[in-house]
């Protein structure tokens, strides 16, 4: 045997060593791993019984859950009015239909070559909210009406965030422009009007939304409560959406408007074909990140009286049929948002990291 | 003949081709449609005041508020005004931000160096709780704490006890009140000249190391003086501080200070939420730091403390300090969520039962939103002169 095949000593190899780098380098280190890892393991163990191995699954009814554990049986039986709200049940095909026209629309972004995702995702942001405004409210075209008061739910939580973040869009990139011109009455116009909104808080537009709105529209015009409430989040956002667009206005070398300049383009074309591609580009995890802010505030919409997905877990968990399901509805609705947010987060990551041109400084 | 056309065209161009004349068109136009917009929203809004019976203007403020509120840090009961209630809410408001500033700082910065420790297991913790705080709704999790947790403590009768001092129950959290007697004021008197002598021993110091480069512990020292003084004066006054004991006194604690549970639920979830955003800007602030930056101090022969306190503390909060602050601003703005349990800030209060009571939608809505618009604008002045203090200072 050669001297190169000796293996080297035990605890500088594998498991062992790994741990003595990681966990045990010090006696400090050591003492804290010891204290951290007994804290996790004596609460880990009950929390894996509560939602496991005590919990109940299955049964008819409130009487079922009498074990020590959650009672997902609660979410279960409820779970028709978490995702649909009041929306009638023979009616609930056409909100499929849209769950699953969104998920052919959006999904795909996610996946890296999948055949055509980029007009999947134009579909997504054009045809998508017409096939929606046809479909969900009815009325039209032989569909039986449905009010969008009966609306609710996951349903009515993906519509606000959904609209919101669509409608904000052209406000904000308008509002964005507007705030890089060099008219000084344009200018001092967008800004007063992004800086007051972002910083009031949403609620109180939400509550001037629904108790300002009708005194300031004329005499017999009045919207829905949840159109007041969309109105609301809509300018609420598009603040926001204005900041981060004008992020990649300024991230857009001169040398680009003047390029476009030289070539004769005028204001318009020049900001159309040449500076807003680039900068939109640019600012496509912005955009994701305020949508995932978005989206987990549309949850204040409870307050103003409409049934989101909170909203209907909040008004089933005071039913005094189940005792004490506050806990299981919360992480229930928890765990929803979880699951949106953390994927479509690490997703916008994933795209900072390859929309990283090394070029900034 | 060609040329003579273009000198022609150059030398006298069509009025509405000239951008200075469409610049200022254009803003004429947009002006003259706010303007229109404005007034049209305004004819509508007095119009439809008018149908309803609504009087306009600020003279509800001196008028009876007739309810009570649970919570105030300012003097109120039901029979004194609007006004009133204004004040309220608003320290409410102010009371619950600082809380939550100063406890999401500290829990933020903590789980921000846990998130860089060398020690696996205490980083993948913090990294957890950093991605499942800030990707679930802050309202839910005022839900959470206040109609799972909270509620479900014991009834005052059973609370639980700590020493026979500290009670927590399902009414709120109760804690010993320091009562200050006779004699108190040389603590506080104490205390001044303490804060003066650092303050002085500091500016010495510092002249001190500037002429001969000696250093001087100055932070040990001052820490010393601003314990000891006080700690000194409060023995010669003879100890003059009493404890007011909360006490069960029919249904509830009477006593002491108390800490109402909607308190409790927001200031928890609000900290809680603010940290785990506040944890990730430590984290890239402290990682902006160059290693270079270390390598050159210790290259200088500065020790390791100071190393991190002249060189990475100072840019790593260059880097952290903007987002900060916007941070904080969020959990101002956050605090607001107090409406939908019950906790009695500004928008609760005066937004809410003020604003039904009197039906003056207009006036109270302008209000609030002045306050919050007051408060950004002040914090976010405070932002840039501090930028442009701490800003790197090129040729």
């Amino acid at each position: 045997m050669t001297e190169s095949t000796i293996k080297p000593p035990k605890k500088n190899l594998g498991p062992v060593k790994w741990m003595r780098t990681h966990l045990f380098s010090s006696w400090y280190n050591t003492l804290l791993t010891l204290v951290v890892g007994y804290l996790l393991v004596t609460s880990v163990g009950p929390l894996v019984n509560w939602v496991f191995l005590d919990a109940t699954f299955e049964g008819s009814g409130p009487g079922d859950c009498v074990g020590e554990g959650a009672c997902w049986l609660f979410v279960n039986q409820r779970l028709n009015f978490f995702i649909y709200g009041f929306y009638p049940d023979e009616l609930q095909w056409r909100v499929d239909i849209m769950f699953a026209l969104l998920a052919l629309a959006f999904v795909p972004q996610f996946i890296e070559g999948f055949p055509g995702r980029k007009w999947l995702g134009i579909f997504g942001m054009t045809g998508l909210p017409i096939i929606g405004y046809v479909l969900i409210p009815g009325g039209i075209l032989g569909l039986e009406e449905v009010e969008s008061s009966k609306w609710g739910g996951l349903m009515l939580t993906l519509i606000l965030a959904y609209i919101g973040i669509l409608a904000s869009l052209p406000i904000g990139v308008l509002l964005a422009i507007g705030r890089r011109s060099d008219m000084p009455v344009i200018r001092g116009l967008c800004v007063v009007f992004i800086e007051v909104w972002r910083a009031v808080p949403l609620i109180t537009v939400l509550f001037m939304a629904s108790v300002m709105l009708p005194l300031f529209l004329p005499e017999g015009v009045n919207f829905e409560k949840l159109v007041r409430a969309l109105i609301g989040i809509t300018l609420w956002q598009s603040a926001y959406m204005a900041e981060v667009i004008r992020g990649g206005l300024q991230a857009i070398p001169r040398g680009q408007y003047e390029a476009a300049g030289a070539l004769g383009l005028g204001y318009w074309r020049k900001m159309g074909l040449v500076i807003l591609p680039q900068a939109l580009k640019l600012v496509i995890p912005g955009i994701v990140n305020t949508f995932i802010a978005l989206f987990k505030d549309t949850t204040l919409v409870l307050i103003i009286g409409l049934f989101d997905i909170l909203g209907a877990v909040q008004s089933t968990i005071a039913d005094p049929a189940w005792q004490n399901v506050a806990i299981e509805g919360y992480v229930f609705v928890a765990f929803c948002f979880w699951v949106f947010c953390f994927g479509i987060s690490r997703y916008s990551q994933n795209l900072e990291r390859k929309l990283d041109t090394g070029h900034k400084t | 003949m060609k040329k003579q056309s273009i000198d022609s065209r150059s030398a006298k161009p069509k009025p509405w081709y000239d951008p200075r004349v469409r610049a200022l068109f254009f803003q004429i136009i947009s002006l003259a449609v706010v303007f229109w917009a404005g007034w049209v929203l305004i004819d509508n809004t007095l119009s439809n005041m008018e149908d309803r019976g609504i009087s306009t203007g600020f003279g509800f403020l001196d008028e009876t508020a007739g309810f009570g509120i649970i919570m105030h840090l300012v003097p109120f009961d039901a029979t004194m005004s609007y006004g009133r209630t204004f004040w309220v809410g608003l320290t409410n408001t102010l009371l619950v931000s600082a809380m939550g500033v100063v406890a999401a700082t500290i829990i933020g910065f903590l789980v921000g160096v846990a998130r860089l420790s060398s020690n696996w297991l205490v980083a993948k913790i913090a990294l957890v709780y950093i991605e499942v705080i800030r990707n679930i709704p802050l309202l839910l999790q005022i839900f959470f704490w206040y109609f799972a947790v909270l509620a479900s403590l014991p009834a005052p009768r059973q609370s639980m006890e700590v020493g026979g001092a500290f009670f927590l129950n399902n009414r709120g959290l109760y804690l010993p009140g320091p009562v200050t007697q006779d004699g108190f004021g040389l603590v506080w008197g104490a205390i001044l000249v303490a804060i003066a002598a650092a303050v002085g021993l500091r500016s010495w110091a510092k002249k001190r190391q500037k002429a001969s480069g000696q250093i001087f512990p100055t932070v040990k020292v001052s820490i010393a003086l601003l314990v000891l003084l006080p700690l000194v004066a409060f023995f010669i006054a003879g100890q003059p501080l009493e404890w007011d004991l909360p006490a069960l006194k029919g249904f509830n604690f009477d006593g002491g200070i108390s800490l109402i549970p909607e308190l409790a639920a927001l200031w928890v979830a609000l900290s809680l939420y603010t940290a785990s955003f506040i944890a990730e800007i430590v984290r890239s602030g402290i990682l902006a730091v160059s290693k270079g930056q270390t390598e050159a101090s210790k290259a200088l022969g500065l020790p390791n403390g100071l190393t991190l306190r002249l060189i990475v503390i100072p840019q790593a909060m260059r880097v952290i300090i903007p987002p900060l602050t916007s941070q904080y601003l969020n959990l101002v703005k956050n605090s607001s969520l107090a409406t939908a349990i019950g906790y009695p800030d500004l928008v609760s209060v005066f937004m809410g039962t003020t604003l039904n009571q009197t039906g003056q939608a207009v006036e109270v809505v302008a209000i609030t939103m002045s306050v919050y618009l007051t408060i950004s604008l002040l914090i976010s002045l405070l932002m840039n002169l501090y930028n442009r203090a701490v800003e790197i200072k090129e040729r």
